[in-house]
């Protein structure tokens, strides 16, 4: 059977790939445990990330108490906040937010938007799944072992990490080494199954340039994962090196705790260097996913085609490529020589450009659309503001006279937790509301949906913004407690204690969010297989929530953008990619007609 | 099966036929996805033995103390005379005729003659195994010459630890193939490709397809070689 060249116009039998394997299970391990379907390793990742994320924000109210209320909790000593800091920030960017959007939305989202039976390669995308639960379980594990987790800060910086005086240089941090090179074994088995599969493995019709920005999103971001990590797994293995063998990659000579370290002539600049090479574009590999997803829900739920598909397409190629020349803003403080200071200012504002035409286009998407107040649509909208808020506060810190002093102190904290933990978790909450529908084939709860959104919302303002005023007042990060400190006023601690509230309720109501996600599994209403009313080809399945293989008989064949809402003469509001152009209705009662052939076509 | 033979020779060439294999409506590249997916993970692991090797130029540019003298320390004592780089230079003969023979037995696949495709890759194994082999008893005289990972007796500490490092990491990447190629021989021999048997592991189809992707593992594993030489025993 010969494959279709690139330009020809036969198709094999269906549409179907020749190098498309499925592994067909009879047992439920088969199924459900060791399964090879692309759907059940989402879930599994959804699941496991969110378990763990739990940890991250019960880690997250214990800082809180202690900043809010210092001294009060008996539990709470300086070695152990300092590694509910460090663990808390490796969980929600690495082994959260990564995992979820790449391993549980992408492996959800890819073949099913993209219009393809699985994922390219099912036995190496089931393999992935375990080696990140093997990375979560010895991430867990570290806090048991002697000494305890972990206190070198999510960064894990040289030489303080594996110095002696840091907590969890016992065993907390080989761990974390550990763990972290498994999830990169693991994340790169993933990601080039998402890859190839976006490439190689589309329904006939779905040009890149037809892609829902979703996919667009999740694609380029594991491109970046797939060369950022790289830098990660070797600044690891070399301070692994540094700690159990001796060598000086990192590690200067020094005295520490009144003894020589032994080590001499490594430079941890290096090491800032190579974790940054990953650090930073880690920011976009959690950003990219939340632009797509929440590009999807704005069109979708105001009833309008996106603003500027190309441009925004464009927008997110730009911000992949720019992310990579931008690490050492990072490192103003360093130490490293200034003048790099000038060139990773200059590129870093550059990237405020693709990222401005985004945000606009989101806006404009909304101007004079259909709007429907869903809950994925709230989740949306407010994406859009924590965004913008985040980017500002961005702009400061991306400068260096204006970094210096703001560095180390909660005006960064303020920031990144804005722009990269606000931000996409609530385009986290946004897709589980709009995607829950497909995966359970029931609704979540509205009302539960609203309340948890506002207090989510407004309460994420009421924990972060003050932040940035302790920034401005000097307040440093990561400290235990501020004691007899001059400068910083005493209104400051009644500010901290304010916040720590508003994250207790937060962080309650998230328990709302979980009983929302049980309850609705087995009395919500029913959703039918398209609620929303939607375009993407997700919701055009035969079954909901779709079964092994996805599509049934025969794969789809797309004829159009993701983005036909409320075209103009068209009787419904909207037309599924897959609708042939002979099957659109017409208003003056006329059928087909104007072939949708490419997306500058269907623009209305 | 997939005949990458075929090619549409109307596609348009240059940077047209670029724009138009990006934008057509499926497959952006025209060849299996098992190779597809090796050139992208190619891609990633060339991002890790650059973070390597660009660390071990910031660190030998930054020591202060001087950097141990590649053509004396790989210097090879034979019959009273000292010769530089002699051992380095075998290996890395050794090792780019593994290239070669690779590149026969996929020819050779191909064509679907098993009895050459089995002994070639059985050739490349042995090549492989030999410079691994090599590779321990280089390792073993610097060993023997004071050579560790925290110190040597010539200067920078940091020459043990990038040398192991690095010389250890591409050596892992040699055993690893050396793993594969015997395995992939092993299918050939019995036939499996031919057959298009399901794998014991991953249930994928058999196919000559394969050979050639583990080929261009193997290739990729002699280049990064070709650079580790350059900047590592003639700087």
């Amino acid at each position: 059977m010969a494959e279709p060249g690139r330009e020809s116009v036969s198709y094999a039998p269906a549409g179907e790939f020749d190098d498309m394997e499925l592994s067909h299970p009879k047992t439920f391990l088969g199924k459900y445990i060791w399964s090879q379907d692309a759907k059940v390793i989402a879930i599994q990742y959804g699941i496991t990330a969110m378990a763990i994320g739990v940890v991250a924000l019960v880690l997250s109210i214990l800082m809180r108490l202690q900043l809010g209320f210092p001294g009060t909790f008996a539990l709470i000593d300086p070695g152990s906040y300092l590694q509910y800091v460090t663990m808390h920030g490796m969980i929600m960017v690495v082994y959260l937010l990564t995992a979820l959007f790449l391993g549980g939305f992408g492996n959800y989202l890819i073949p099913l938007m993209c219009g393809a039976r699985d994922m390219a390669f099912p036995y190496l995308n089931m393999l992935s799944y375990w080696f990140y639960l093997v990375a979560v379980l010895i991430l867990v594990a570290s806090f048991f072992v002697p000494g305890g987790a972990s206190g070198a800060g999510w960064t894990l910086y040289p030489p303080q990490a594996i110095s002696p005086g840091t907590p969890g240089i016992d065993g907390g941090i080989l761990l974390m080494f550990i763990s972290l090179m498994v999830f990169i074994a693991g994340f790169t088995m993933g990601g080039l199954n998402y890859i190839v599969t976006v490439l190689q493995a589309r329904a006939r019709g779905m040009t890149l340039m037809r892609m829902p920005l979703t996919i667009w999103g999740i694609f380029m971001a594991t491109v970046m994962a797939l060369l950022a990590f790289p830098a990660l797994l070797v600044a690891v293995l070399m301070m692994l090196f540094d700690m159990l063998l001796g060598t000086s990659f990192f590690m200067p000579a020094m005295l520490t705790l009144g003894e020589q370290s032994g080590h001499e002539g490594g430079s941890p600049l290096l090491y800032q260097h190579l974790f940054w090479f990953f650090g930073h574009p880690e920011v976009y590999i959690v950003a990219l996913p939340a632009f797509g997803i929440v590009s999807d829900i704005l069109a979708t739920h105001a009833r309008k085609n996106i603003f500027g598909y190309r441009m925004m397409v464009w927008a997110i190629i730009i911000i992949a490529v720019l992310s990579f020349v931008v690490w050492a803003h990072h490192m103003f403080v360093s130490g490293m020589n200034p003048y790099f200071g000038f060139l990773f200012a200059t590129t870093t504002l550059i990237i405020a450009v693709p990222t401005a035409i985004k945000v606009y286009n989101w806006v404009l998407t909304l101007w004079r659309g259909n709007i429907r107040m869903t809950v994925p649509m709230l989740f949306a909208i407010g994406f859009i503001f924590t965004f913008v808020n985040g980017g500002l506060s961005g702009l400061y810190l991306g400068n260096v006279t204006v970094d210096v002093p703001l560095a180390d102190t909660y005006f960064v904290v303020g920031h990144f937790h804005m722009v990269m933990a606000v931000a996409p978790v609530l385009v986290v909450f946004g897709a589980i509301y709009h995607w829950y529908p497909k995966m359970t084939g029931r609704m979540l709860n509205d009302t539960l949906g609203k309340i948890h959104f506002w207090i989510t919302f407004l309460g994420s303002y009421a924990i972060f913004y003050p932040m940035h005023f302790l920034g401005f007042a000097g307040v440093p990060r990561r400290y235990y407690a501020y004691g007899e400190t001059g400068y910083i006023a005493e209104s400051a601690q009644a500010l901290n204690a304010f916040m720590s509230v508003a994250a207790i309720i937060v962080a309650l109501t998230q328990l709302l969010f979980f009983f929302n996600l049980v309850w609705s599994y087995y009395r919500g209403r029913e959703s039918g297989p398209n609620p929303w009313q939607a375009t993407t080809l997700e919701w055009q399945t035969e079954h909901t929530p779709p079964r092994h293989g996805n599509f049934g008989e025969t794969l789809p064949v797309v004829y159009r953008w993701a983005y036909d809402f409320s075209v103009p003469g068209a009787k419904q509001d909207y037309l599924p990619q897959n609708m042939p152009p002979e099957a659109v209705e017409y208003e003056d009662g006329g059928r087909g007609g104007g072939s949708a052939a490419s997306p500058d076509e269907v623009r209305p | 099966m997939v005949d990458t033979g075929s090619r549409d020779t109307s596609a348009p060439e240059g940077m047209q036929g670029f724009v138009a294999d990006w934008s057509a409506e499926r497959r952006v590249f025209n060849v299996p996805w098992g190779k597809a997916m090796m050139w992208l993970f190619i891609l990633s692991d060339i991002f890790i033995f650059a973070c390597f090797l660009v660390g071990y130029m910031v660190l030998r540019m930054s020591t202060v103390e001087p950097w141990p003298d590649a053509s004396e320390v790989f210097a090879l004592t034979v019959g009273g005379q000292s010769i530089p780089l002699l051992l380095i230079a075998i290996m890395t003969f050794i090792l780019i005729s593994s290239s070669g023979t690779m590149a026969l037995a996929v020819k050779y696949g191909y064509e679907k003659n098993r009895g050459m495709t089995t002994v070639l890759l059985l050739l490349t194994a042995l090549l492989g195994t030999l410079f691994v082999g090599m590779q321990a008893f280089e390792w073993y005289i610097l060993i023997n010459d004071g050579v560790r990972p925290w110190g040597n007796p010539w200067g920078a500490a940091q020459f043990g630890a990038v040398f192991f490092l690095i010389t250890g990491f591409h050596g892992t990447h040699v055993t690893i193939g050396v793993i594969f190629i015997l395995i992939m021989a092993v299918k050939v021999m019995r036939g499996s490709l031919d057959s298009q048997r399901p794998g014991f592991l991953t249930g994928r189809k058999g196919r000559y397809e394969m050979v050639e992707t583990l080929g261009l593992y193997w290739h990729f594993v002699d280049l990064v070689w070709v650079f580790i030489f350059a900047f590592f025993y003639l700087w």
